[in-house]
């Protein structure tokens, strides 16, 4: 994938990122909310992304680079146009989250946590996302999808 | 809905359609009356007392009693308090909270409201799970709800009361939930627990006295101060008082989520509610309160929900939610990917957790792939000592062993197959 040229943070996220300053005693502490705001333009935070943020905040890149690389939402590589997280945790496990993943992945010709070739899928495991009770659960994007079977994994690809 | 339905105070609002409660709709089951009761009749050391006497007990996992809770915060100095709701939920078998924000974000609202005021905190903090979006959705509505309507921001009830709810949303990390964790998760720090003491209740968020309770607790609070400490007692079947989520998943024929009275009798629950398991299963056992509760068997089933009942029991009632194990799935396989979930999630801080969680895997998997000796099974206990209670920052380690230490009890003969006869090798889970 080319890079594009890395021209700073956009006035629209800088705006986006001093509303949430105004909520905090002290800069650092919008450190996820700003990274998911760039990531919210950008899909992924770029090392270039993560520099321009840490000098925006006023902390030492290495200090934003270990809260962003803690958390599973942060993408610190390209993602495809739409991540599909998949819940591997206990009860999506007991109810057939090994075969979801599996299909997802032949059906995308990937291995788990890999982009498709026409970039616009990524699949990711995420711990329990709170829905057990309609295990096996999906969440594409935003969207949570309950009780996922072979059916439900396909129309997700005929959207 | 009228007032009427008063067993069951949490989910009175909560619609089949799983539509959210309007300010209106909440308004209209006596919504906001408990936090006017508080503020304008009560001053903040009664709001304490009140919920003291209620016995209302945290419902994030371990129990402590919240009216004590908010009695222990220094109240005579001058400096900032904060409060926090804990809306991280990230316990594995757990989504009582979700639902709770998502159908009837105005309870966690006011909850929060009363609670800054009997602390009389300026300022106080929603740390919402990044996955929730639309529970993320329904609450900046109603927030915003609150504020028009007067119930939020300054002069509250045109008291001189003033709070500002934040809404914070995570990035998806389980550590977070730990409430030390996230106070350095909110300073915009790597969320790693603090060394305790101080407690955050003297030396919290940026220094600050700091309270934090889970969403299902803070939910409780309006019911108490508007229909007072006697009624809220009598909704309890034991020793505990109040009603409460229970949910279960797995292999059962109606998975779900209900509230009912403390104490009623996990029978009840599974049984009646949950509608048993399954055609073709059977029921081995269950974690009683997600994934870092010690597995509990069929005979169990006619202990208490209730704090002390279960921990007789030799578990805990963690966060109510049960985890079913039927007898189809491999108990080892079943721990190992418990295990795999909090090796994942563990911060690292301390030596035991982070290298006792892995070498826990190895072990695990060594076993399951027949590799296994009969020593392992004494490695694996000594495991779940060093891993315990006493020996680490936080209590994701010891939670981590609640569920081995019991599988090794009552599913030795499951761990031993492996180990001695090779023929479980042969079938699939
Ligand atoms: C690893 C770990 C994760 C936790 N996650 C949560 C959580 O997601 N939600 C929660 O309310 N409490 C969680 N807790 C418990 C909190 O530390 C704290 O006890 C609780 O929020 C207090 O609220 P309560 O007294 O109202 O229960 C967690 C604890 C640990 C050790
Ligand atoms: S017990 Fe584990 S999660 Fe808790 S502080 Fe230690 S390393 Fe971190
Ligand atoms: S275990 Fe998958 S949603 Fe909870």
């Amino acid at each position: 994938m080319k890079k594009p040229f890395f021209t700073g943070l956009s006035a629209a996220e800088i705006e986006e990122i001093n509303a949430e300053i105004e909520h905090y005693p002290d800069k650092a502490a919008v450190a996820i909310e700003a990274l998911k705001i760039v990531q919210k333009y950008r899909r992924w935070i770029s090392d270039d992304s993560l520099i321009a943020l840490a000098e925006l905040l006023d902390i030492a890149p290495a200090q934003l680079e270990a809260v962003a690389t803690f958390y599973n939402l942060i993408y610190r590589q390209p993602v495809g146009k739409t991540v599909i997280h998949y819940c591997n945790s206990v009860t999506c496990w007991m109810l057939g989250s090994d075969q979801v993943s599996e299909h997802l992945c032949r059906h995308l010709k990937i291995e788990l946590g890999e982009t498709s070739a026409d970039g616009k899928y990524t699949v990711l495991p995420s711990v329990c996302l709170g829905a057990c009770d309609h295990a096996p659960v999906l969440m594409v994007e935003d969207q949570l999808l309950l009780d996922v079977n072979e059916k439900t994994i396909n129309g997700i690809f005929e959207r | 809905m009228g007032e009427g339905k008063m067993d069951k105070p949490l989910t009175k609002n909560i619609r089949p359609d799983r539509a959210f409660a309007t300010l209106a709709d909440y308004e209209s089951t006596g919504g906001y009356q408990g936090l006017r009761t508080a503020i304008t009749q009560l001053q903040p050391k009664e709001v304490q007392q009140w919920v003291k006497d209620a016995g209302l007990r945290g419902r994030g996992g371990a129990g402590f009693g919240t009216g004590l809770k908010w009695s222990m915060v220094p109240m005579e100095t001058p400096q900032t308090r904060y409060m926090i709701a804990n809306a991280d939920e990230m316990e594995p078998g757990t989504f009582k909270d979700r639902m709770l924000m998502e159908q009837d974000p105005h309870q966690l609202i006011e909850g929060l409201i009363i609670a800054a005021y009997a602390i009389q905190a300026p300022i106080a903090y929603i740390f919402l799970r990044g996955e929730y979006h639309v529970a993320r959705q329904r609450l900046e509505h109603a927030l915003l709800e609150a504020r028009f309507k007067g119930y939020l921001g300054e002069h509250i009830l045109n008291s001189d009361f003033n709070v500002n709810i934040i809404l914070h949303t995570g990035a998806g990390r389980y550590i977070c939930g730990e409430e030390t964790a996230m106070l350095n998760a909110l300073e915009g720090k790597r969320a790693t627990p603090r060394a305790k003491p101080p407690f955050p209740l003297v030396s919290g968020l940026w220094g600050k006295p700091t309270v934090v309770n889970n969403v299902e607790t803070l939910c409780n609070v309006p019911h108490i101060l508007h229909y007072g400490v006697t009624w809220y007692q009598g909704l309890g079947r034991g020793a505990d008082k109040g009603s409460k989520l229970f949910g279960v998943s797995g292999r059962v024929n109606y998975p779900g989520l209900w509230e009912l009275p403390l104490g009623i009798p996990i029978r009840e629950i599974f049984e009646n509610y949950a509608g048993g398991m399954r055609d073709g299963y059977k029921l081995r056992g269950f974690l009683p309160g997600g994934a870092s509760t010690d597995f509990l068997l069929p005979e169990h089933l006619d202990v208490i929900m209730d704090y002390e009942a279960v921990a007789k029991a030799g578990s805990r009632l963690g966060t109510g939610m049960l985890i079913v194990l039927d007898d189809r799935t491999c108990p080892v396989k079943m721990v190992l990917n418990l295990e795999q979930f909090f090796a994942q999630e563990s911060c690292g801080w301390c030596t035991p957790c982070r290298d006792g969680l892995p070498w826990t895997i190895t072990l695990l998997k060594d076993i399951i792939a027949g590799k296994g000796r009969r020593e392992d099974l004494d490695t694996l206990s000594g495991l779940t000592r060093m891993l315990g209670p006493g020996n680490t920052f936080c209590a994701l380690a010891p939670g981590a062993m609640e569920p081995l230490q019991s599988a090794l009890k009552y599913f030795r003969d499951d761990f031993e197959r492996y180990i001695v006869d090779k023929s479980v090798l042969k079938e699939s889970v």
